[in-house]
Protein backbone atom coordinates (compact mmCIF):
# COMPACT_ATOMS: atom_id res chain seq x y z
CA UNK A 1 0.00 0.00 0.00
CA UNK A 2 1.40 4.07 -0.93
CA UNK A 3 0.01 6.63 -0.10
CA UNK A 4 -0.46 8.60 -2.97
CA UNK A 5 -1.10 12.72 -3.03
CA UNK A 6 -4.02 13.89 -5.41
CA UNK A 7 -3.88 16.97 -6.60
CA UNK A 8 -6.68 20.04 -6.36
CA UNK A 9 -7.85 19.18 -10.19
CA UNK A 10 -8.42 15.69 -9.26
CA UNK A 11 -9.81 15.70 -5.74
CA UNK A 12 -13.07 15.65 -7.09
CA UNK A 13 -12.80 12.29 -8.31
CA UNK A 14 -11.22 11.25 -4.47
CA UNK A 15 -14.46 12.93 -2.51
CA UNK A 16 -11.73 15.86 -1.89
CA UNK A 17 -9.09 14.11 -0.67
CA UNK A 18 -5.98 15.31 -0.83
CA UNK A 19 -4.04 11.55 -0.05
CA UNK A 20 -4.92 7.89 -0.71
CA UNK A 21 -4.00 4.91 -0.31
CA UNK A 22 -3.45 2.74 -3.24
CA UNK A 23 -2.35 -1.15 -4.20
CA UNK A 24 0.35 -1.79 -6.54
CA UNK A 25 3.95 -2.80 -7.80
CA UNK A 26 4.26 -0.69 -10.44
CA UNK A 27 3.24 2.92 -11.26
CA UNK A 28 0.59 1.52 -13.64
CA UNK A 29 -0.53 -1.17 -11.49
CA UNK A 30 -1.07 1.57 -9.38
CA UNK A 31 -3.13 3.36 -11.57
CA UNK A 32 -5.34 0.38 -12.47
CA UNK A 33 -5.96 0.35 -8.35
CA UNK A 34 -6.63 3.52 -8.58
CA UNK A 35 -9.15 3.67 -10.92
CA UNK A 36 -10.71 1.19 -9.71
CA UNK A 37 -11.75 2.85 -5.87
CA UNK A 38 -11.85 6.29 -7.92
CA UNK A 39 -13.18 5.79 -11.13
CA UNK A 40 -12.24 7.74 -14.02
CA UNK A 41 -9.18 8.41 -12.42
CA UNK A 42 -6.94 6.65 -15.34
CA UNK A 43 -8.93 8.57 -18.13
CA UNK A 44 -7.73 11.83 -16.46
CA UNK A 45 -3.99 10.46 -16.13
CA UNK A 46 -3.45 8.30 -19.40
CA UNK A 47 -4.04 8.91 -22.92
CA UNK A 48 -6.27 6.33 -25.04
CA UNK A 49 -3.11 4.29 -26.01
CA UNK A 50 -2.12 4.07 -22.24
CA UNK A 51 0.75 6.74 -21.96
CA UNK A 52 0.73 8.99 -19.48
CA UNK A 53 -0.86 12.23 -21.08
CA UNK A 54 1.97 14.91 -21.70
CA UNK A 55 0.63 17.54 -19.57
CA UNK A 56 0.28 15.60 -15.65
CA UNK A 57 3.59 14.11 -13.87
CA UNK A 58 3.77 11.75 -11.51
CA UNK A 59 6.49 11.87 -8.88
CA UNK A 60 7.93 8.65 -6.80
CA UNK A 61 8.96 10.06 -3.90
CA UNK A 62 10.49 13.44 -5.13
CA UNK A 63 11.88 12.16 -9.02
CA UNK A 64 9.23 12.06 -12.09
CA UNK A 65 8.68 8.33 -13.01
CA UNK A 66 9.57 9.25 -16.85
CA UNK A 67 13.17 9.78 -16.09
CA UNK A 68 13.13 6.25 -14.25
CA UNK A 69 11.02 3.64 -15.86
CA UNK A 70 7.93 5.58 -16.61
CA UNK A 71 4.75 3.83 -15.86
CA UNK A 72 6.47 0.19 -15.62
CA UNK A 73 8.69 2.36 -12.61
CA UNK A 74 8.59 -0.21 -9.35
CA UNK A 75 6.94 1.35 -6.17
CA UNK A 76 7.41 -0.02 -2.64
CA UNK A 77 4.90 0.01 -0.36
CA UNK A 78 6.83 2.86 2.09
CA UNK A 79 7.33 5.35 -1.56
CA UNK A 80 5.25 8.04 -1.99
CA UNK A 81 3.48 9.18 -5.21
CA UNK A 82 2.09 12.43 -6.41
CA UNK A 83 0.13 13.74 -8.93
CA UNK A 84 1.05 16.86 -10.44
CA UNK A 85 -0.59 18.14 -13.27
CA UNK A 86 -0.16 21.36 -15.26
CA UNK A 87 -2.25 24.09 -13.84
CA UNK A 88 -2.82 27.42 -15.64
CA UNK A 89 -4.42 30.10 -13.45
CA UNK A 90 -2.75 33.36 -12.78
CA UNK B 1 24.54 55.72 -11.31
CA UNK B 2 24.65 56.30 -7.47
CA UNK B 3 22.17 56.13 -4.69
CA UNK B 4 20.20 59.31 -3.43
CA UNK B 5 19.98 60.35 0.37
CA UNK B 6 16.30 59.62 -0.51
CA UNK B 7 16.86 56.19 -1.89
CA UNK B 8 19.21 54.90 0.72
CA UNK B 9 16.88 55.85 2.91
CA UNK B 10 14.02 54.33 1.03
CA UNK B 11 15.94 51.06 0.86
CA UNK B 12 17.91 51.02 4.19
CA UNK B 13 16.19 48.13 5.38
CA UNK B 14 17.34 45.52 2.62
CA UNK B 15 20.37 47.32 2.11
CA UNK B 16 21.28 46.72 5.55
CA UNK B 17 21.71 42.87 4.10
CA UNK B 18 24.52 42.12 3.77
CA UNK B 19 23.60 40.06 0.62
CA UNK B 20 22.31 43.06 -0.62
CA UNK B 21 24.45 46.03 0.43
CA UNK B 22 24.50 49.31 -1.94
CA UNK B 23 26.23 47.16 -4.44
CA UNK B 24 23.01 44.65 -4.69
CA UNK B 25 20.74 47.71 -4.66
CA UNK B 26 22.23 49.07 -7.43
CA UNK B 27 22.01 46.22 -9.32
CA UNK B 28 18.17 45.97 -8.46
CA UNK B 29 17.85 49.59 -9.74
CA UNK B 30 19.45 49.20 -13.11
CA UNK B 31 17.16 45.43 -13.43
CA UNK B 32 14.50 45.27 -16.18
CA UNK B 33 11.28 42.81 -15.18
CA UNK B 34 8.85 41.92 -16.99
CA UNK B 35 5.42 40.57 -16.16
CA UNK B 36 2.83 38.57 -18.21
CA UNK B 37 -0.37 39.71 -16.98
CA UNK B 38 -1.25 42.49 -14.15
CA UNK B 39 -3.52 39.94 -12.00
CA UNK B 40 -3.39 37.76 -9.51
CA UNK B 41 0.05 36.84 -9.51
CA UNK B 42 1.61 39.63 -11.15
CA UNK B 43 -0.18 42.15 -8.41
CA UNK B 44 1.47 41.23 -5.39
CA UNK B 45 4.87 40.31 -7.66
CA UNK B 46 4.28 44.05 -9.35
CA UNK B 47 4.03 45.77 -5.78
CA UNK B 48 6.92 43.97 -4.72
CA UNK B 49 9.45 44.36 -7.34
CA UNK B 50 8.72 48.19 -7.28
CA UNK B 51 9.07 48.67 -3.83
CA UNK B 52 12.22 46.82 -3.32
CA UNK B 53 13.38 49.66 -6.69
CA UNK B 54 13.58 47.35 -9.36
CA UNK B 55 14.58 50.26 -11.86
CA UNK B 56 12.39 48.97 -14.76
CA UNK B 57 9.68 46.83 -15.29
CA UNK B 58 7.45 45.64 -18.45
CA UNK B 59 3.55 44.81 -17.88
CA UNK B 60 2.07 43.17 -20.58
CA UNK B 61 -2.21 42.75 -20.03
CA UNK B 62 -5.07 43.55 -22.47
CA UNK B 63 -7.74 43.27 -19.78
CA UNK B 64 -9.71 46.01 -17.86
CA UNK B 65 -10.56 45.63 -14.18
CA UNK B 66 -13.31 43.95 -13.16
CA UNK B 67 -15.04 43.55 -10.02
CA UNK B 68 -14.48 40.14 -9.75
CA UNK B 69 -10.84 40.77 -9.98
CA UNK B 70 -10.13 42.64 -6.63
CA UNK B 71 -10.95 39.55 -4.22
CA UNK B 72 -7.27 38.76 -5.24
CA UNK B 73 -5.78 41.20 -7.90
CA UNK B 74 -4.46 43.60 -5.30
CA UNK B 75 -2.74 46.34 -7.86
CA UNK B 76 -6.39 47.33 -8.73
CA UNK B 77 -8.99 49.43 -6.85
CA UNK B 78 -12.55 50.39 -6.71
CA UNK B 79 -11.37 53.45 -7.74
CA UNK B 80 -10.25 52.04 -11.13
CA UNK B 81 -13.21 49.51 -11.57
CA UNK B 82 -13.39 48.80 -15.81
CA UNK B 83 -10.17 50.96 -16.46
CA UNK B 84 -7.49 48.69 -18.53
CA UNK B 85 -5.20 46.81 -15.41
CA UNK B 86 -2.18 48.14 -17.39
CA UNK B 87 -3.23 51.62 -16.51
CA UNK B 88 -4.01 50.85 -13.21
CA UNK B 89 -0.89 49.12 -12.26
CA UNK B 90 0.94 52.08 -13.59
CA UNK B 91 -1.07 54.38 -11.60
CA UNK B 92 -0.46 52.08 -8.17
CA UNK B 93 3.30 51.84 -8.55
CA UNK B 94 4.12 55.40 -9.20
CA UNK B 95 2.04 56.16 -6.41
CA UNK B 96 4.13 53.76 -4.77
CA UNK B 97 8.02 54.06 -5.86
CA UNK B 98 8.06 56.62 -8.50
CA UNK B 99 11.56 55.56 -9.21
CA UNK B 100 10.49 52.31 -10.82
CA UNK B 101 10.17 53.03 -14.85
CA UNK B 102 6.88 51.47 -16.18
CA UNK B 103 6.64 50.18 -19.48
CA UNK B 104 3.29 49.35 -20.50
CA UNK B 105 1.65 46.93 -23.35
CA UNK B 106 -2.10 46.07 -24.16
CA UNK B 107 -1.28 43.87 -27.15
CA UNK B 108 -2.31 40.56 -26.46
CA UNK B 109 1.18 37.94 -26.95
CA UNK B 110 1.64 36.60 -30.07
CA UNK B 111 4.26 34.58 -31.86
CA UNK B 112 4.86 37.63 -33.99
CA UNK B 113 5.21 39.71 -31.42
CA UNK B 114 6.75 38.21 -28.49
CA UNK B 115 10.15 38.14 -29.22
CA UNK B 116 10.06 41.95 -29.77
CA UNK B 117 8.33 43.09 -26.67
CA UNK B 118 10.47 41.38 -24.21
CA UNK B 119 13.80 41.25 -25.72
CA UNK B 120 15.24 44.05 -23.60
CA UNK B 121 14.18 42.84 -20.42
CA UNK B 122 16.61 40.58 -18.22
CA UNK B 123 13.68 38.32 -16.57
CA UNK B 124 9.82 37.27 -17.09
CA UNK B 125 7.38 36.62 -14.66
CA UNK B 126 4.71 34.03 -16.37
CA UNK B 127 1.51 35.00 -14.28
CA UNK B 128 -0.52 34.28 -17.18
CA UNK B 129 -4.33 32.53 -17.13
CA UNK B 130 -3.88 30.21 -19.66
CA UNK B 131 -2.05 27.15 -21.27
CA UNK B 132 -0.94 28.83 -24.59
CA UNK B 133 0.59 31.84 -23.42
CA UNK B 134 2.78 30.15 -21.15
CA UNK B 135 4.16 28.01 -23.70
CA UNK B 136 4.42 31.04 -25.89
CA UNK B 137 6.28 32.53 -23.06
CA UNK B 138 8.51 29.60 -22.32
CA UNK B 139 9.73 29.20 -26.06
CA UNK B 140 10.72 32.73 -26.59
CA UNK B 141 12.03 33.22 -23.33
CA UNK B 142 14.39 29.87 -24.13
CA UNK B 143 14.84 31.66 -28.22
CA UNK B 144 15.76 34.74 -26.34
CA UNK B 145 17.92 32.75 -23.34
CA UNK B 146 15.78 34.83 -20.87
CA UNK B 147 15.29 33.76 -16.96
CA UNK B 148 11.72 33.01 -16.63
CA UNK B 149 9.78 32.63 -13.17
CA UNK B 150 6.99 30.57 -13.45
CA UNK B 151 4.24 30.61 -11.26
CA UNK B 152 0.66 29.06 -11.49
CA UNK B 153 -2.54 28.98 -8.63
CA UNK B 154 -5.46 26.69 -9.22
CA UNK B 155 -8.10 26.80 -6.38
CA UNK B 156 -6.30 25.82 -3.57
CA UNK B 157 -2.82 24.96 -4.80
CA UNK B 158 0.23 26.97 -6.51
CA UNK B 159 3.17 25.73 -8.69
CA UNK B 160 6.61 27.77 -9.28
CA UNK B 161 9.66 27.16 -10.77
CA UNK B 162 12.57 29.32 -12.28
CA UNK B 163 13.35 28.02 -15.71
CA UNK B 164 16.95 28.91 -17.16
CA UNK B 165 17.66 26.26 -19.92
CA UNK B 166 20.57 28.37 -21.03
CA UNK B 167 22.91 27.95 -18.02
CA UNK B 168 25.65 26.45 -18.49
CA UNK B 169 24.27 23.61 -15.36
CA UNK B 170 22.18 21.26 -17.17
CA UNK B 171 18.67 22.68 -16.36
CA UNK B 172 15.37 22.09 -17.82
CA UNK B 173 12.25 24.55 -19.64
CA UNK B 174 8.82 24.55 -19.13
CA UNK B 175 8.58 21.48 -21.42
CA UNK B 176 10.71 19.39 -19.72
CA UNK B 177 8.33 19.27 -16.77
CA UNK B 178 5.20 19.34 -19.02
CA UNK B 179 5.86 18.92 -22.84
CA UNK B 180 2.71 19.92 -24.29
CA UNK B 181 -0.34 22.00 -23.49
CA UNK B 182 -3.76 19.64 -22.77
CA UNK B 183 -5.63 19.10 -25.75
CA UNK B 184 -8.26 21.73 -26.45
CA UNK B 185 -10.97 19.21 -25.82
CA UNK B 186 -9.55 18.90 -22.19
CA UNK B 187 -9.90 22.15 -21.31
CA UNK B 188 -13.59 22.71 -20.61
CA UNK B 189 -13.55 26.92 -20.32
CA UNK B 190 -11.85 29.97 -19.70
CA UNK B 191 -14.04 31.11 -17.42
CA UNK B 192 -11.97 30.55 -13.85
CA UNK B 193 -12.63 27.71 -11.45
CA UNK B 194 -12.07 29.80 -8.43
CA UNK B 195 -9.04 30.69 -6.70
CA UNK B 196 -8.65 31.06 -3.16
CA UNK B 197 -7.33 35.08 -3.26
CA UNK B 198 -4.26 34.87 -0.53
CA UNK B 199 -3.39 31.83 -3.16
CA UNK B 200 -2.12 34.19 -5.70
CA UNK B 201 -0.70 36.40 -3.27
CA UNK B 202 1.49 33.50 -1.64
CA UNK B 203 2.72 32.42 -5.06
CA UNK B 204 3.02 35.77 -7.08
CA UNK B 205 5.46 37.23 -3.58
CA UNK B 206 7.37 34.42 -4.28
CA UNK B 207 7.50 34.64 -7.69
CA UNK B 208 9.25 38.55 -7.25
CA UNK B 209 11.41 36.78 -4.25
CA UNK B 210 13.30 34.67 -7.01
CA UNK B 211 13.43 37.30 -9.19
CA UNK B 212 15.24 39.13 -6.33
CA UNK B 213 17.16 36.17 -5.74
CA UNK B 214 18.53 36.15 -9.68
CA UNK B 215 19.23 39.94 -10.09
CA UNK B 216 21.46 39.87 -6.85
CA UNK B 217 23.39 36.45 -7.63
CA UNK B 218 22.34 35.40 -4.38
CA UNK B 219 21.28 32.20 -2.54
CA UNK B 220 19.41 28.88 -3.98
CA UNK B 221 16.63 29.68 -6.72
CA UNK B 222 13.78 27.19 -8.21
CA UNK B 223 15.89 26.53 -10.92
CA UNK B 224 15.79 22.60 -11.39
CA UNK B 225 13.22 22.22 -8.69
CA UNK B 226 9.30 22.61 -8.59
CA UNK B 227 7.83 23.69 -5.21
CA UNK B 228 4.16 22.99 -4.60
CA UNK B 229 2.11 24.82 -2.21
CA UNK B 230 -1.38 23.38 -0.67
CA UNK B 231 -3.14 25.80 0.90
CA UNK B 232 -5.62 23.33 2.61
CA UNK B 233 -2.34 21.55 4.06
CA UNK B 234 -0.40 24.56 4.49
CA UNK B 235 2.33 22.48 2.83
CA UNK B 236 5.08 23.42 0.91
CA UNK B 237 6.68 20.43 -0.97
CA UNK B 238 9.98 20.49 -3.77
CA UNK B 239 9.66 17.72 -6.68
CA UNK B 240 12.94 17.55 -9.05
CA UNK B 241 12.55 18.81 -12.26
CA UNK B 242 15.64 17.47 -14.70
CA UNK B 243 16.10 18.96 -17.86
CA UNK B 244 14.51 16.33 -20.19
CA UNK B 245 17.50 15.17 -22.56
CA UNK B 246 14.66 14.83 -25.09
CA UNK B 247 12.83 18.04 -25.04
CA UNK B 248 11.51 19.46 -28.27
CA UNK B 249 12.91 22.52 -27.36
CA UNK B 250 15.91 22.44 -25.57
CA UNK B 251 16.78 19.25 -26.31
CA UNK B 252 19.90 18.53 -28.76
CA UNK B 253 17.87 17.43 -31.26
CA UNK B 254 15.09 20.20 -31.10
CA UNK B 255 11.92 19.97 -33.28
CA UNK B 256 10.62 23.24 -32.12
CA UNK B 257 12.62 25.91 -33.77
CA UNK B 258 9.97 28.62 -33.90
CA UNK B 259 7.09 30.20 -32.36
CA UNK B 260 4.43 28.57 -31.85
CA UNK B 261 0.60 29.91 -31.27
CA UNK B 262 -1.81 27.42 -29.48
CA UNK B 263 -5.32 28.35 -30.26
CA UNK B 264 -7.09 29.32 -26.83
CA UNK B 265 -10.32 27.22 -26.43
CA UNK B 266 -13.32 28.16 -24.80
CA UNK B 267 -15.86 25.91 -25.43
CA UNK B 268 -16.20 22.54 -24.80
CA UNK B 269 -19.40 20.17 -25.58
CA UNK B 270 -19.47 18.26 -21.90
CA UNK B 271 -17.48 20.05 -19.55
CA UNK B 272 -16.44 17.98 -17.02
CA UNK B 273 -16.78 18.44 -13.14
CA UNK B 274 -12.90 19.68 -12.87
CA UNK B 275 -10.37 20.99 -15.19
CA UNK B 276 -6.41 21.04 -15.74
CA UNK B 277 -7.47 24.77 -16.33
CA UNK B 278 -7.39 27.35 -14.18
Amino acid sequence: MSTVRIPTPLRGLTDGQGKVIAEGESIAALIDHLDMSYPGMKERLCDDAGALRRFVNIYLNEEDIRFYKGLDTPVKPSDEVSIIPAIAGG
Amino acid sequence: MSLTDEQLERYSRQILLKEVGGKGQKKISEAKVFLIGAGGLGSPAILYLASAGVGTLGIVDDDVVDLSNLQRQILHSTETLNQPKIASAQLMVSKMNPDVKVNTYTERLNAENILDVIKDYDIILDGSDNFPTRFLVNDAAFFLKKTLISGSIFRFEGQLTTLKPHDDAPLPCYRCLYPEPPPSGLVPSCQEAGVLGVLAGTIGVMQAAEALKEILGIGETLAGRLLIYDALEMSFRNVRVPKNPTCALCGPKPSITELLDYEISCSLPSPPDDSLDA
